[in-house]
């Protein structure tokens, strides 16, 4: 039911191209995680708007609480303490989730017609009505988001609150944070709020302040900004340099019009054979040898 | 099953033309996407205050039903109120979390007593809750209240009774809880705002 046109950039193993004369706003999530406190409202938010309740966990000694993604949580805080000579003891906090990529790997590796959408504003969303639970997509993801539920084997994953998107809201994270965190506008936007933020860290002392908007999966249309963007690693292994790995880029890439180009030849081989050689027939005497030979050996 | 070699032949070729036709891409068309319905569509929206800690963040409230004879109205959703000026629609994860707060089982519904010396609580009536708080107060005020000092200076101080008011009150409430418990000569009073 959305109230606003949301155009179809990309469909999972589907050839028929997209419609796109449509100019639509691409937008995009800014993440300040020097601005981020940890108390993750945001988690909260997101379960209660997209109805998932995750059990509830046990402690294991940090902060991080579920310990990983699943498929009742879709976004996690994720707690890094780093030791560094510089500045001694650091605690860089991270919302994880899904990042939104410009080129969604999940999209490309899904073998399930109309199971992973990216939409014409930048959203990737999963439509689990279609989706058959082989798991690709978390082979295909660069980031290790989509996480598999156990009741109904389907993938699940961050939507950007699709639903509240299309209505011209913000994502129920973005809404809830505290401390303004999480920003939420086009694109444009988030990079010109994210380039003040990272001039103001600069003269702070963090020369080595960012942005994070991977190019390696075409940009992200959910954004980091970094106080050590020389080092994403820190951040809880976040890729310094994602890219869709190379065998689901061949695999989808090169390999799947081959096949397709090797049964259309099986295909069309078969025709012009039959049509050539036609059946392949016996001959009436051959036929009565056999039949000889059949009594002959019913005698013995 | 009994298949004779005939048969055989014709199942596997309509199975390898059948999936060689989808893999080729003449697959039946699927429904295209949509987004998830937006669950606040049709909802009614009463503000509110979240009930947690001193700060007071507004909340919205989303209930679902129209109030028709036959239809039972549910509470469905709570974010925060935008145009509320302490949090401008943020909340902290507790107060993100209200709804599971009102639907909780272990939520408490009514009035309790625990009488001295049971270990019981027990459930009361509001009236009767009132009742005997007003009673109580009025003997300890009556047995309690110090009108003049010794040395005949005029206080009215009643300093055996303590009074704890909530802070996500509104400044009307908030007044009158300050008149009544002043007026009663209570000097112990203090908010839910410095628990």
């Amino acid at each position: 039911m959305p109230l606003q046109s949301l155009d179809i950039a990309a469909r999972s193993a589907t050839t028929t191209p997209p419609p796109g004369i449509r100019k639509t706003l691409e937008v995009a999530k800014l993440i300040d995680v020097t601005k981020c406190i940890g108390c993750k409202a945001c988690q909260v938010a997101c379960m209660q708007w997209n109805d998932v309740r995750d059990e509830v966990g046990e402690n294991h000694g940090t902060y991080d609480n579920p310990r990983d993604l699943t498929a009742n949580s879709w976004t996690v805080m994720r707690y890094s303490e780093v030791e560094s000579q510089e500045r001694g003891l650091e605690w860089l906090i991270r919302k994880d989730g899904c990042m939104h990529c410009e080129d969604p790997g999940c999209l490309k590796a899904c073998p399930s017609p109309g199971a992973i959408i990216k939409y014409a504003n930048g959203i990737v969303d999963m439509q689990q009505e279609n989706c058959i639970g082989c798991g690709y997509c978390i082979t295909g993801c660069p980031f290790n988001v989509p996480r598999i539920s156990e009741k109904d084997h389907k993938a699940y994953k961050c939507t950007l609150c699709s639903d509240r998107v299309a209505v011209g809201l913000e994502p129920a994270c973005v809404k809830v944070c505290p401390t303004g965190c999480i920003s939420f506008g086009s694109k444009e936007d988030m990079k010109d709020i994210a380039e003040e933020r990272v001039v103001e860290l600069k003269e702070r002392g963090y020369g080595n302040a960012g942005l994070y908007d991977p190019q390696g999966v075409g940009g992200t249309h959910v954004m980091y900004v970094l106080h050590h963007a020389d080092k994403p690693g820190l951040y809880h292994d976040l890729p310094t340099d994602p890219a869709i790995s190379p065998m689901v880029s061949l695999w989808k890439g090169v390999t799947k019009p081959l096949a397709t180009l090797g049964l259309a030849a099986v295909a069309i081989g078969s025709l012009f054979h039959y049509v050539t050689k036609g059946p392949n027939e016996v001959s009436k005497e051959t036929e009565k040898e056999v039949e000889k030979e059949l009594e002959e050996e019913g005698k013995q | 099953m009994q298949l004779s070699r005939r048969q055989f032949f014709k199942v596997c070729a309509a199975g390898v033309s059948g999936s060689s036709m989808a893999v080729l891409g003449f697959s039946p068309t699927a429904a295209m996407a949509e987004t998830r319905h937006f669950k606040l569509a049709r909802t009614t929206e009463v503000r509110n205050t979240c009930p947690y800690c001193s700060v007071g963040c507004g909340i919205i409230l989303y209930s679902l039903g129209d109030r028709a004879k036959n239809a039972h109205s549910e509470l469905i959703h709570i974010e925060g109120d935008p145009d509320h000026p302490v949090n401008r629609g943020t909340l902290c994860p507790k107060g993100a979390g209200l709804l599971d707060f009102v639907k909780s089982k272990n939520r408490l519904k009514f009035p309790e007593v625990r009488e001295a010396g049971s270990d019981q609580w027990k459930r009361i009536s509001w009236d009767e809750a009132f009742t005997r708080i007003a009673k109580l107060m009025k003997a300890d005020r009556d047995a309690n209240f110090v009108a003049k000092t010794a040395d005949g200076l005029t206080v009215n101080r009643w300093l055996t009774t303590g009074f704890l008011a909530a802070s996500a009150s509104s400044n009307e409430s908030g007044y009158l809880t300050h008149k009544v418990v002043r007026s009663l000569g209570m000097l112990s009073f203090d908010n839910q705002a410095r628990v």
